[in-house]
């Protein structure tokens, strides 16, 4: 993984340094609350019901081990004890203390980690596929690019004080595991007619109150142009963006309303005056993929025998191989899924034991990297076949071996009403009852491949819109609420879902899921998943049974 | 009241004429409206002109204009307000103007690393206190990424 040169650490180190000063000038009477805000929410800071939460910032979803334990110090010293990894594969921290955000920070940044744009109207982390450089479907490996945009968005300083927040990814292979088309920019790696490799480019998508598909605006762009053609996007957005209804400041509103076409035309015309400003050359490239090395793989890998035989003798090993672990590109590895959605533990938490447990995990099992997955689960990307059983042992030991990868426990939740300020309704508690309701692992992978995705408000920080299932917490006269969406998706085949019908209360909404799922296993055909269905029947079915009793 | 230029801090000899009120003598910044409607009786003073744009100002408008200008003022409403970082840019970059670009207005000393960046070398501030925080924080950071800014 790309590891920091001396600029790279001065320039973190030197971030803290000013928010030192800033906290400090803000105790101090001397900066006003406002201008602290903005400030504060650049480095990570919000301050919530409870307490302030820090957000730091996973480039791309990459952890060495090293950056595990300290993730897990932090938690210990600083904090409760535990994290909560979010959709965008950064992880959050819900009680620090303000005066001791400095210190996290440099603390952090002893291990080339920073919380620098993780919030504010500012350009954000940029995101990629948790299975970058291993999956068997990948045109070329997302993350040498996700580093070039992570630096030339790193204290931009034309683009600090946008009308609205920026969110970037990519992805570099067949299926879209990064939900790029629900990003403000979003970039695919993609083959022309003459087999080279360049950038189809999208814009104008995203989530929140108004969930909106990005859409195609340069269908083949060549490498070298990758950050002028991202300036061109960024200065029309600046300067054109709506600063007037924060509801209304987003690009995909611009885009909107200034109508596809318009918009292109806007960029390429910035675009053809500064195309060949900032380059990125051959060189730098090269030298970039340098830092995405592949580990030493052992050629063998594939000749053992132990595995195959767990395998057979071992049901719940079966399983958790089934959900828990994807094919590798190199014969004899296997990626393992490390899920945090135990039954009764929040979606997306961690403890400080389970994160130092797991960097030993990774050191010996998986080249001393970790990843992080949009879909709030962990990733140990390089685990050799022979070494999945004892893993497996290990993992279970912790909690961490849950067998519901891609399945209906596996859900996307947000902290809700119990530590958010801006939420509505809770979303932990509606997760865990949930769970309860669905205790019978058989059936879970009976019915298969269904994404849940929760949020506490219609920010929809957990991309509700976009789950197959979605459920959004609405205050109704100061009553927790939930509307149902069904048939959304942030893959390939993007959509948003549409909404069954009204809300309904707090105690109806495990019953309206659990009856959701008892119509798609009535009415499914054969093979057909769980988002097939609901594409070929529509809601109405759905609607009937949920509410029958209305 | 000072303000800082390149870097050090000088004496102000400017000063901002509003919509409403009477051209005086000595060196003088307009509005981009009175620029447009009185730009013969402006060119006629003795004194220096300057302009004073707002964010939603398109820099584009002045560009013919630039020669004309000792100084422009980009002023802000708010210091959220980003516009003001791309006019810069674009002033120094696309339309070459290499008179003094101040920031003004409702601006933050914690921002003017980034305003540098973008060619803003001039800072007057509303509180004078401020200036000696604003002078150090224009070396906030020893590094940078992005090769194209200024």
């Amino acid at each position: 993984m790309y590891q920091y040169n001396e600029q790279d650490q001065t320039l973190i180190e030197e971030r803290v340094t000013q928010f030192r000063g800033q906290t400090q000038r803000f105790l101090n009477g001397e900066l006003g609350p406002d201008e602290f805000r903005a400030l504060r929410l650049m480095n990570g800071l919000y301050i919530q019901t409870h307490a302030p939460m820090l957000r730091v910032a996973i480039p791309y979803g990459l952890l060495a081990s090293r950056q595990l334990r300290t993730l897990a110090k932090v938690a210990r010293n600083y904090d409760k004890g535990y994290c909560h990894f979010t959709t965008r594969q950064n992880v959050q921290y819900n009680w620090p203390a303000l005066e001791q955000v400095p210190d996290i920070l440099a603390e952090l940044a002893a291990v080339q980690m920073h919380a620098i744009q993780t919030s504010g109207n500012c350009l954000r982390n940029t995101t990629s596929d948790h299975l970058a450089g291993v999956c068997v479907d990948e045109i070329e490996d997302p993350r040498p690019y996700c580093e070039i945009i992570r630096q030339w968005t790193t204290l931009h300083p034309e683009f600090a004080y946008l009308p609205r927040k920026f969110k970037i990814a990519v992805s570099g292979s067949e299926h879209d595991r990064a939900a790029v088309q629900l990003h403000d920019i979003g970039v695919y790696l993609v083959r022309n007619e003459n087999g080279e490799v360049g950038f189809r480019v999208l814009a104008g998508g995203g989530l929140g109150r108004t969930p909106i598909i990005g859409q195609t605006i340069k269908p083949f762009l060549e490498k070298k142009y990758l950050l002028s053609y991202l300036e061109a996007i960024l200065r029309v957005y600046n300067l054109l963006g709506r600063r007037d209804n924060k509801y209304k400041a987003r690009i995909k509103i611009l885009l909107k309303e200034t109508g596809l076409e318009k918009f292109t035309a806007l960029v390429e015309e910035e675009w053809s005056r500064t195309r060949d400003d900032i380059l990125v050359s051959d060189e730098q490239i090269l030298a970039m993929k340098a830092q995405f090395t592949p580990p030493a793989y052992d050629a063998s890998a594939d000749a053992d025998a132990s595995f195959a035989q767990h395998l057979t003798a071992d049901s719940e090993f079966a399983k958790w191989f089934k959900y828990n672990s994807a094919d590798h590109r190199v014969p004899g590895y296997r990626v393992v899924f490390v899920s945090l959605k135990a039954p009764d533990s929040p979606p997306g938490d961690i403890t400080a034991e389970r994160l130092d447990a797991l960097a030993d995990l990774a050191d010996k099992y998986s080249f001393a990297e970790v990843r992080s997955t949009h879909r709030q689960n962990l990733v140990l990307a390089d685990v050799k076949q022979a070494d999945l059983f004892p893993l497996w042992q290990k993992l279970a030991a912790l909690k961490l071996a849950t067998p519901n990868i891609g399945t209906v426990t596996d859900m996307i939740c947000c902290p809700g009403l119990d530590f958010c300020s801006l939420a509505n309704a809770g979303s932990i508690g509606v997760a865990k009852e949930i769970n309860e309701a669905l205790d019978d692992m058989d059936y879970i992978h009976d019915i298969g491949d269904i994404k849940i995705n929760m949020s506490g408000c219609m920010n929809g920080c957990a991309h509700q819109s976009v789950g197959h299932i979605g459920i959004l917490g609405v205050d109704k006269k100061g009553e927790e609420w939930y509307q149902i969406t069904l048939g959304g998706s942030s893959e390939n085949e993007a959509a948003i879902g549409d909404r069954m019908g009204p809300a309904v209360a707090k105690n109806q909404i495990t019953p309206a899921i659990i009856n959701i799922l008892s119509v798609y296993v009535q009415i499914r055909l054969e093979d057909e998943t769980f988002l097939q269905s609901v594409k070929r029947v529509g809601l109405e079915p759905f609607r009937e049974k949920v509410y029958a009793n209305h | 009241m000072p303000i800082i230029k390149d870097q050090q801090i000088s004496d102000n000899t400017w000063s901002f004429v509003a919509d409403d009120a009477p051209l005086t003598d000595g060196n003088i910044t307009v509005t981009l409206n009175r620029w447009q409607t009185e730009k013969q009786a402006l060119l006629q003073r003795s004194g220096s002109i300057g302009i004073r744009l707002s964010p939603a100002d398109s820099v584009e408008a002045v560009s013919a204009d630039l020669a004309s200008f000792k100084l422009i003022e980009l002023y802000f409403s708010v210091f959220s307000d980003g516009r003001s970082f791309s006019q810069a840019r674009l002033l120094r970059a696309r339309y070459g103007y290499q008179g003094e670009i101040r920031a003004v207005g409702h601006y933050m000393t914690d921002q003017v690393f980034y305003l540098k960046r973008v060619g803003v070398d001039a800072f007057e501030l509303n509180n004078p206190k401020a200036i000696e925080h604003a002078q150090a924080a224009l070396n906030d950071f020893s590094v940078r990424y992005q090769a194209s800014s200024l």
